[in-house]
């Protein structure tokens, strides 16, 4: 066979029972003590620092890693349930999100002791929030055309440049991101490319704000002018960045978020319809809780694998793919379907307000984390044609 | 789902590549195949792998009963297997011992009923039955007025209208007309129509992905070889990133279809959780089929139209299977009466119970 794909069926184990009804139980607290609304999607409006405090606390960021660094060493899987968890309830998890998803692991495995000691911790108490710099104003899919120099110094570099649709960079304590430290080669367009831990918050860098569509300020642009990170910031090899990005892709590109995105608009949807729905309701609703099972069934399955160490960056290119195309075309499938709810229906004005948020939402759903073009590459060349 | 897992697909394997290799089996239009195979998967215990050794069959796990499904799907199988291993597990449901020799199943609709008459004798018409013209058999679910039972029937007591499904495989429609059972037992309790259309879907589904993967292995291949405007068409990014959509589905239906096939081979009973992964399953995996089949076909250009070449026997049946054991209209509908039934904040309940 070409393509040996494998979406083995997991079956998440009794602890992540447990651990799933102790979130339920949290956010059940936190919805009724008006930390958020569960009805309103637009979390990304709301910074909730204290919320982000009171998760660290229960031991739910950085739960993969070691000990040593504030960790608890569980495991995958169980990390995957208090994300859905959380995403479900449409939780506030901006400010922790991308660090313990992402940027965590990568100062796991790249940053040196101290740095790990002094930031790891914070992460887990859910004290800090992170962005990620890779795109620029003329470097986006193409991450390697990035131009923001990272200058050799004494003690350090200078970093001169603009990375844009930073999302978070506004509230970000930190930033992981790619400089150039020298130019590419013949041989290797990807060389020349440093991955850095950017302490945010200092002279020499400005955050301006960028107005998205949803109406929201959530991403912005970032511009280094002379701005000083310390030798002991660079993370992993000096020009070697390429070597470094492709085994977390498979956290980034697999887990819940990659499909429940516009969720919420399904649960409004099936609450608007009530108990007796009429076969063209029905029909519309079996199709997308099939084809939701379907995903989670393959995001469970990928988590798995991960689980046991293996790296199926083909495999979780394709939930992402699969996923971030449902997510986006959901909004407007639930609306095709409630086009012919009763007027009466008790939640109609939040389903249609969610509906108005969803679908300024959902064009951007198959941009960010790597562009639905990207990923069939990736999908491509694991299949052997390229 | 991996080749050679267990020893039941890497005898299955075997004889599909020994004796039902696709190309071979397309040129071959007088069918002479057929029995070879039909005895070398005889031989091998494989059409009866989920009836118990105590009631005539092989006693293989469900596990592994959906494996060999999978692979057969993987060959384009055109051999009543799935459809005796079905009859064989529905009458071993009633602990009844399984004849030799080909069975299918009715109803094969849910929209069919079978009625057992005061006098033991079974009536009715089911339509859309796979491979009825070539059973000897048939393991009948009939519904009377105490409840639901199990048959074994003597093919040759039918009355048969030959059709052909979409794939050129027979579709017939049979129609019992006061016919005496050779055995007839109840069913044990809570086992329905239902059970039975979910446990037809779940081998459908896995034969669909089967197919898929065969699809999506032909379809590299070919883009690998193929040279337009002066180069392989797989380097064209258009062709691509098809091909990668067509991985998507090929992937969807084999993780919709193996999570059900585990779903239910670790069940204790037929609950909201089975229905849930088995009705995804049929829905998921007859999109897939559409989907994916249509880009396989797009890939191949003219040649994949053609009877000659072996991509039809994949691509229709695929489409075929759709129709068995309930359409994934069918299906949509009634785990949208299912999900609306429970409630909108027991939707995400059910999705993440497993």
């Amino acid at each position: 066979m070409t393509a040996a794909l494998r979406f083995d069926p997991i079956r998440l184990p009794e602890k992540c029972e447990q651990l799933r009804k102790e979130v339920r139980a949290f956010l059940a607290e936190e919805i009724a003590a008006g930390t958020f609304d569960p009805h309103k999607p637009n979390r990304e409006d709301t910074d909730a620092p204290e919320f982000s405090r009171r998760v660290g606390a229960k031991g739910w960021l950085g739960m993969t890693w070691p000990k040593k660094y504030g960790g608890q060493e569980r495991s995958f899987l169980e990390r995957y349930v208090v994300t859905e968890e959380m995403r479900v309830a449409n939780a506030p998890t901006r400010r922790f999100f991308v660090a313990d998803r992402q940027s965590g692991p990568v100062l796991i495995k790249y940053a040196p002791e101290n740095i790990k000691m002094e930031i790891l911790p914070r992460i887990c108490r859910g004290e800090i929030c992170f962005a990620i710099g890779m795109s620029e104003p003329n470097s986006g899919s193409d991450l390697f055309a990035a131009k923001t120099r990272a200058t050799k110094t004494d003690g350090g570099y200078l970093i001169n440049g603009t990375k844009i649709w930073t999302s978070s960079a506004h509230i970000a304590d930190y930033m992981i991101a790619i400089f150039r430290t020298s130019a590419p080669t013949k041989e290797n367009r990807r060389h020349g490319l440093t991955q850095f831990l950017v302490k945010m918050k200092q002279p020499g860098i400005q955050v301006n704000p960028i107005g998205q569509i949803t109406g929201q300020y959530e991403f912005n642009e970032v511009v280094f002018t002379d701005f000083f990170v310390p030798d002991d910031h660079v993370l992993g090899e000096v020009d070697g960045a390429w070597k470094q990005a492709t085994s977390e892709l498979a956290y980034e590109r697999s887990g819940p978020e990659r499909f429940l995105e516009t969720y919420y608009v399904l649960t409004e949807l099936v609450r608007a319809v009530g108990p007796n729905p009429d076969t063209r309701s029905a029909e519309g609703i079996g199709r997308l809780v099939a084809q939701l099972h379907t995903m989670r069934r393959m995001s469970v399955s990928v988590a798995g694998m991960l689980e046991a160490g293996k790296e199926p960056v083909v495999e979780a290119s394709i939930v992402k793919d699969i996923g971030t195309v449902w997510e986006q075309q959901l909004p407007h499938r639930v609306r095709d379907l409630a086009a012919f709810v009763e007027e009466t229906a008790t939640n109609r004005e939040t389903l249609e307000r969610q509906l108005d948020f969803a679908i300024k939402t959902a064009p951007k759903l198959t941009i960010q984390g790597g562009t639905t073009e990207v990923l069939r590459g990736i999908i491509a060349r694991g299949l052997g044609l390229r | 789902m991996a080749e050679s897992d267990n020893i039941v697909v890497e005898t299955a394997e075997k004889i599909f590549a020994d004796l039902a290799d696709p190309q071979e089996v397309n040129n071959d239009k007088k069918n002479s195949w057929q029995g070879p195979l039909w005895q070398a998967l005889s031989e091998a215990g494989l059409p009866l792998s989920w009836v118990p050794d105590d009631l005539g069959g092989s006693g293989a796990s469900l596990a592994d009963g959906f494996a060999l499904l999978n692979a057969a799907g993987r060959f384009a199988v055109a051999v009543p297997l799935a459809e005796t291993m079905l009859a064989g597990w529905l009458l071993a449901q009633a602990k009844i011992a399984s004849p030799e020799g080909e069975m299918t199943v009715l109803p094969a609709s849910p929209k069919d009923r079978i009625t057992l008459d005061a006098d033991g004798s079974l009536s009715g018409r089911a339509r859309g039955v796979p491979f009825a013209k070539a059973a000897k058999h048939f393991a009948v679910l009939a519904h009377g007025k105490d409840g639901v039972s199990i048959a074994l029937v003597d093919a040759a007591k039918a009355r048969i209208e030959s059709g052909l499904n979409v794939g050129y495989d027979h579709s017939d429609t049979v129609t019992l007309d006061k016919v005496q059972p050779v055995t007839l037992k109840a069913a044990s309790k809570g086992f329905d129509q239902t059970t039975m259309m979910l446990m037809g879907g779940v081998a459908r589904s896995l034969q669909i992905a089967g197919a898929l993967e065969s699809m999506l292995d032909i379809s590299v291949r070919y883009s690998n070889e193929r040279v337009a405007f002066e180069k392989k068409i797989s380097k064209f990014q258009a062709v691509q990133h098809n091909l990668a959509r067509l991985a998507g589905e090929s992937a969807a239906a084999l993780a919709a279809a193996t999570s059900a096939a585990d779903a239910i081979a670790n069940a204790t009973r037929f609950d909201d959780e089975v229905y849930l992964e088995a009705a995804s399953a049929k829905i998921r995996c007859a999109e897939a089929a559409e989907k994916g089949g249509a880009i396989a076909h797009q890939v191949h250009g003219a040649i994949g139209f053609t009877l000659e070449h072996i991509l039809h026997r994949y691509s229709l049946r695929a489409l075929a299977w759709r129709d068995d054991f309930g359409s994934e209209s069918h299906w949509a509908v009634e785990l949208g009466k299912l999900v609306a039934n429970r409630g909108a904040d027991e939707l995400w309940p059910l999705v993440a119970s497993r």
